[in-house]
């Protein structure tokens, strides 16, 4: 295609502006990065910018050190593998029966789970229920409160339903039954599918904190979130929190920062798979929400 | 006569027939609806003790009924409007700021013809998104830390005085639409790149013969070609007008923002679960989920006006 010259600088100036709006939503991580391997001294007076300064692993030791991150580290592991199982065990267990037109009542099902979506009976009536149901403070109780996510059910749904029929009634004419269909046919050949939904879940399962927060009272059960919240957020809205320490290597600020990339390093390495599937999950989300 | 009883007779055996057909598929079901019964649709029947004095020794059957005294405590008490007027406001304004930017996004990195190029730069911007919002908090509480953070620093380096953002109520609503843009406003655009991605290519063509020059191909076919997207995405956005992400809210607000900062739900989480009053917090609770719903059901009938989706 032949561009005129307006065309030409408008196209430069397009690729300089999405180009900064790219670096200004990656430049706060590049920082945080820069001034954990930074000098405490370095960070407090400004002089870290772009790369490290006066390059220290202190604000890692620190780190290491610090006991109660590493518990709730293995605490998330455990929350993340576990919840996503259950959690896709009881998504696929609603959608594939949900996908079957020869399930009588199916149209009153997918209400009264749709339903769920629009009517929530909020915040106090749902703890209280779990109080109710010895579900506080217990790992279990985090594994199956949030045991599904209604748009998820419906995602698997129209993954399902894609499937062509003549399979099922192939495999029916075999004389499969649908556990058999289930597990031996849908699952296998919707592994992309699984794996989509499995990130949604596992995603969530890893950044959440609120509910952790509200639920486990012994420190010993809490996930990384909880710990996170305590040690970057609420450490740094009190000014005066963690003047201790405070030495030319090392500062509050290059501790939390250290802290921050240590946490998201799964999440920076899951990162290619997440995208793919996060971007494929959104483009179904949207066509057939 | 006979021949209605017969039929009766039929579609009893045919349902019964399905039943025994169809087993497993039934079996499947029960702990799917199971678990919505009792996580989801226990809690609905949970929300009577709004009518209640409720306390947690006395139990829900103990509580004694006090028809709607909590609603009226609330809807007096200072909080209420309050709470109300601060989650509107911040609804509204992340719809004024956040809505149109992740359409701008898509637009501008639709012009982007450098397959690497563009797919660097979308990597960078929904990198946020998968990050926790108590990561993401985090980092910003420490930048606009009083003393040693980021901005802070560079506010004084231009030599005005260092501000405690945090603390004043008139920067809330800003920080918390700037931290959302930031988070959420790279993935949303996906939807809109989808969008312009499924635009005819020979109308661009067909243009471009005609002489139309960027701005007139962007009015003529590219608006218009994502204006049902764009519709769809309003409706839906207005739907969760009452749905502000409390959560986020949490991690950045102190008693020192509340003016601006506490909405519905903050206040319900600091009134029902840290203050332990379950009946006021319960009754706050279901006059947000009523105007919730409200909002997504009228959303959802103007939505299917407007075009064949919906959101069910």
């Amino acid at each position: 295609m032949i561009y005129s010259k307006s065309e030409k600088i408008s196209q430069i100036v397009i690729y300089i502006i999405v180009g900064l709006v790219g670096a200004a939503a990656l430049y706060p991580f590049i920082y945080v990065l820069s001034s954990s391997f930074s000098s405490g001294d370095a960070v407090t007076t400004g002089r870290v910018i772009l790369f490290p300064k006066e390059f220290t692993l202190t604000a890692y030791k620190k780190v290491f050190e610090e006991k109660s991150l590493w518990l709730a580290y293995a605490n998330t592991f455990y929350y993340t593998i576990f919840g996503t199982i259950v959690n896709l065990s009881l998504t696929i267990l609603g959608a594939y029966p949900l996908s079957k037109k020869r399930l009588k009542g199916r149209g009153q099902i997918s209400f009264f789970i749709a339903f769920s979506m629009w009517f929530n009976a909020g915040m106090i009536p749902f703890y209280l229920n779990l109080r109710d149901l010895h579900l506080l403070n217990s790992r279990f109780g985090i594994l199956i409160a949030f045991g599904i996510t209604t748009f998820n059910v419906i995602l698997m749904r129209t993954f399902f339903q894609s499937i062509p029929e003549s399979l099922e009634e192939a495999a029916q004419i075999d004389g499969a039954g649908d556990w058999y269909i289930l597990t031996r046919i849908y699952i296998p050949i919707s592994k992309a599918s699984m794996a989509t939904i499995g990130l949604f879940y596992a995603v969530s399962r890893w950044n959440g904190y609120f509910w952790s927060m509200l639920l486990l009272t012994d420190e010993k059960k809490v996930p990384l979130q909880v710990i996170l919240k305590k040690l970057i957020v609420e450490m740094s809205m009190n000014e005066e929190g963690m003047d201790v320490v405070t030495a030319l290597s090392f500062s509050k600020e290059t501790f939390m920062y250290a802290t921050i990339i240590v946490s998201i390093i799964p999440v920076l390495i899951a990162y290619p798979y997440l995208q793919k599937h996060f971007t494929k999950g959104a483009m179904v989300g949207s066509v057939k929400g | 006569m006979s021949l209605d009883k017969s039929y009766n007779v039929s579609s009893l055996v045919r349902i019964r027939k399905n039943f025994t057909v169809n087993k497993i598929l039934y079996l499947m079901l029960i702990p799917f609806i199971a678990w919505y019964l009792v996580f989801l649709y226990k809690p609905m029947y949970g929300l009577l003790i709004a009518f209640k004095d409720y306390s947690l020794w006395k139990g829900f059957s103990g509580s004694p009924w006090v028809g709607f005294e909590n609603f009226i405590t609330f809807m007096k008490s200072p909080y209420f409007l309050r709470s109300l007027k601060n989650t509107f406001l911040l609804s509204f304004y992340s719809l004024l700021i956040g809505f149109p930017i992740p359409i701008i996004l898509a637009l501008l990195l639709n012009e982007v013809n450098t397959k690497w190029y563009k797919s660097t730069i979308q990597t960078m911007t929904y990198l946020p998104h998968f990050i926790s919002a108590v990561v993401i908090a985090g980092i910003v509480v420490n930048f606009l830390a009083p003393s040693n953070g980021l901005i802070n620093i560079l506010i004084a380096k231009f030599g005005a005085e260092k501000i405690y953002f945090l603390i004043k109520p008139e920067y809330f609503r800003t920080i918390y639409i700037t931290m959302n843009v930031w988070k959420e406003a790279g993935f949303a655009a996906i939807i809109y790149i989808a969008a312009l991605g499924s635009i005819d290519p020979q109308l661009y063509e067909a243009a471009v013969i005609d002489g139309a020059g960027k701005l007139r191909k962007l009015i003529s076919i590219t608006l218009p070609g994502i204006a049902p997207t764009i519709i769809i995405m309003l409706i839906m956005r207005i739907g969760k007008l009452l749905d502000v992400g409390y959560e986020t809210v949490i991690l950045l607000y102190n008693p020192a923002t509340y003016e601006t900062a506490d909405i519905l739900n903050t206040y319900i989480y600091r009134a029902g679960i840290q203050g332990g009053e379950y009946g006021l917090a319960t009754a706050a609770g279901l006059f947000n989920a009523v105007v919730a719903f409200t909002l997504v059901f009228s959303a959802n009938k103007i939505s299917r006006k407007v075009s064949e989706t919906s959101l069910w």
